[in-house]
């Protein structure tokens, strides 16, 4: 069992949790993931580490209500104990060589975008940040990509707060005024970074993306998250678990990724009114 | 007394019942049956069933003493030399190891070594009232990667030695393949959770939700003070076809299929883990996890079942039992074909159908067999222009695994062939000292009883190496 050591809600629809599990502190790095369950006999969901404290042996994740498994997390308090919780998994991202990059992080991706960009900062790299939400109320993690960014742009789709539009249109002003950038890092919706990997295309600018697709296992077993990338003229297939979860975004298949990752859409919908409608009676 | 040329039938249940459940489908002897079928050995003296066994059970030993009643004594005889009696009693392929070589099965069938194996140690379960004791510690301490049958057996046989083992296990649960894998109605969880909680009243440590190679790396292992590492991550990544149309929903590898089934428990009713139930399935390969796959859509509900192989039923790989009872059920087998696309629905009119993109069926080609291949089977080969499709909403492909990256990948030292297979020597020593493996992880997919084989082995030689240190 894992303690919830505290509990913070980020948004309406997005909470941060820092969960105790000392190993996985230890070692995960920006860019990998874990595995939990939050209850015997509960799915196992990957979540993306949004950061660490050793020395305290904490995790920190950040997840939206989305459905089932997460609806029943967040009924979870501080003090409180879930399942399982195992890792790091995946590579890290890659970071070596790259002093000037771009994170473009869309509503909750931002907080698997996060450790990245503090970490690019780390290291001394020069770190451009755009962050896109919905609307105003979405918003998460501003103060934080603040800190750890050179340059901050903050969108929302209706333009209730700072500036209105996606996050390609800063993205392509500033591919097209000249800057250099030496990697584009994109975590988001898959729709929003297939049109990042398109707007960046023409300045030749390297693309990574982080996947995020069904699993089960995380640790190489079932191959249910496996995406097809487009490699030199051939359909090759990678595992998101133990190849990525980054890939280099000009590769992958981003309209089949899309197809699988609604394949239980109807059942998880249904499942998550359920749980719901659980806590509304209770 | 003459022989019985037959083996006591196993009692199961009715094949129009079973292929609608998820309990066990064969009963086991009662005690009757169990004399009865004992009385049939002959107590060969050159004990040629003993040659066929893995891990060389005193076979004769422990019939002889089920033929005296004294069903206790004959536990313990397996149990010296076997630390998941009840599992191998269930799973084993029998009819290639210890009862192939039964003199009575020059002439009439073999003694039903394996169900006489599984009555004994059913037996124990439900009677043994003492616990397992540890034994006193000899103060050495081995690790151990991955909790199924060859981890779990080098656990067992070290910890009987005094070793203090503790077994890490990547998933929530312990036993690897044995949960994750085979299904409940051919291997029960609560049996394997029962042979799990014996090896930690010998003093095993279970660890669950450790990733040996991410969580912590095998050069930590030996930091933390252990002194020898058994490697039996078992298999890893599935293989697919690479045939058009993998990637389509509905299309999934055993590995996933079962573990969402088995281990998640998706089988149940109002699971919270989402499998595709109902509709028409096709199970591609002739394995025993094709077979697993096969009979476990169609207890979810799939109104059809294929299993589609592109060799005879002669080179099918799977237990013969398991073959005769999916028969049974009513598994369609389409030998001699080979899928070559993986069809989709795709409404050209309207892009958003919720349907597109999911699996509307199989294309296979029809085979037929020419010369012997490299594995001495007969290579099956095409015949042009004999393409047809199946109807089906969901395929699973049971064709393989490749062994898992994440070990090699954070162990320096550690060499592998080249097909990812952790290389070993005869004792199962790897390229690192004080660093053993056994399992799928070595040879690729396999059995469960040549992984208990191999952790057996391994456990001989560190037991071996730390004693002379």
């Amino acid at each position: 069992m894992y303690k919830i050591v505290r509990k913070r809600e980020l948004n309406p629809t997005v909470t941060q949790m820092e969960i105790e599990a000392p190993l996985v502190a230890k070692k995960a790095k920006p860019g990998q993931f874990i595995i939990l369950r939050v209850d015997e006999d509960g799915e196992r969901i990957p979540l993306t580490v949004a950061g660490t404290d050793p020395e305290e042996g904490t995790v920190k994740i950040i997840f939206q209500i989305v459905g089932a498994t997460t609806e029943t997390l967040n009924h979870k308090q501080a003090g409180e104990y879930i399942q399982d919780f195992a890792g790091p998994l995946g590579m890290a991202t890659h970071t070596e060589g790259i002093k000037k990059v771009c994170i473009v992080g869309g509503g909750v991706g931002c907080a698997i975008a996060m450790p990245v960009a503090q970490e690019f900062h780390r290291l001394g790299a020069e770190v451009t940040s755009i962050i896109g939400f919905r609307s105003k109320d979405l918003l998460i993690l501003e103060d934080e990509f603040r800190a750890c960014s050179d340059k901050l742009v903050v969108m929302t789709d209706d333009g209730s707060y700072a500036r209105h539009g996606n996050v390609t249109v800063p993205l392509k002003e500033m591919l097209e005024a000249g800057e250099k950038f030496d990697m584009i890092i994109t975590i988001g919706p898959l729709i929003m970074m297939k049109f990042v990997v398109a707007t960046a295309k023409p300045f030749g600018v390297p693309v990574t993306v982080s996947m995020n697709p069904i699993m089960i296992d995380g640790t190489g077993m079932c191959g249910g998250c496996r995406l097809t990338l487009n490699r030199d003229g051939k359909r090759v297939t990678k595992f998101a678990c133990v190849d990525g979860p980054d890939f280099n975004g000009y590769e992958i298949d981003f309209d089949e990724a899309m197809s699988r990752g609604r394949m239980y859409f109807d059942y998880e919908r249904h499942a998550h009114e359920e749980v719901c409608n659980l806590y509304k009676n209770a | 007394m003459a022989i019985d040329p037959k083996k006591h039938e196993m009692p199961t249940q009715a094949p129009e019942v079973r292929a609608h459940n998820f309990n066990e489908v064969a009963l086991g002897y009662d005690q009757e049956t169990a004399l009865a079928e004992a009385s049939r050995c002959l107590n060969c003296k050159n004990r040629p069933c003993v040659s066929g066994c893995p891990v060389n059970i005193h076979i004769p030993e422990f019939i002889a003493k089920v033929k005296e009643g004294d069903f206790e004594a004959a536990y313990q005889i397996i149990n010296q030399t076997s630390s998941l009696p009840a599992v191998c009693g269930r799973v084993c392929p029998q009819e290639n190891q210890c009862e192939k070589y039964c003199t009575l099965a020059k002439k009439f069938e073999a003694v039903g070594i394996g169900r006489l194996e599984r009555f004994v140690a059913d037996w124990h379960n439900a009677h043994a009232t003492e616990k397992a004791q540890a034994p006193a510690s000899n103060g050495h301490k081995v690790a151990i990667v991955g909790s199924g049958p060859s981890g779990l057996t080098c656990a067992g046989d070290l910890a009987k030695k005094g070793y203090k083992v503790s077994v890490f296990e990547a998933l929530h649960t312990a036993g690897g393949v044995l949960v994750y894998g085979i299904p409940e109605f051919r291997l029960p969880k609560s049996i394997v959770a029962k042979e799990v909680e014996t090896l930690k009243d010998l003093g095993v440590d279970v660890e669950t939700n450790v990733i040996i190679g991410k969580t912590l790396t095998i050069d930590e292992l030996f930091e933390m003070g252990y002194e020898a590492v058994f490697v039996g991550s078992g298999a890893g990544l599935p293989n697919f076809m690479n045939i058009p149309g993998e990637s389509l929903k509905g299309v999934y590898s055993a590995n996933e299929f079962l573990t969402r089934s088995n281990l998640m428990k998706a089988y149940k009713d109002d699971p919270k883990t989402p499998i595709m139930k109902g509709g028409k399935v096709a199970v591609v390969g002739g394995g025993n996890v094709a077979m697993d796959a096969a009979r476990t859509a169609l207890r979810l509900g799939a109104e059809k079942v294929y299993i589609v192989y592109r060799r005879s039923m002669e080179e099918l790989p799977a237990r013969r039992e398991e073959v005769e009872h999916a028969q049974e059920e009513g598994i369609d087998f389409r030998l001699l074909h080979n899928p070559v696309e993986i069809l989709g629905y795709n409404n050209p009119d309207d892009p958003r159908d919720p349907k597109n993109g999911f699996v509307s069926g199989i294309r296979c080609v029809k085979m037929e067999l020419g010369e012997p291949d490299a594995s001495g089977r007969r290579r099956p080969v095409a015949i042009p222009g004999s393409e047809f499709d199946l109807d089906v909403t969901a395929v699973v492909i049971a064709i393989g695994t490749s062994p898992n990256p994440l070990i090699k990948s954070t162990t320096k030292g550690l060499e592998v062939n080249s097909h990812g297979g952790i290389i070993v020597n005869e004792d199962g020593l790897t390229s690192r000292e004080g660093v053993y493996a056994g399992g799928d992880a070595v040879t690729g997919a396999a059995t469960v009883i040549s992984a208990m084989g191999a952790g057996k082995v391994a456990a001989k030689a560190i037991d071996e190496y730390l004693s002379g240190k």
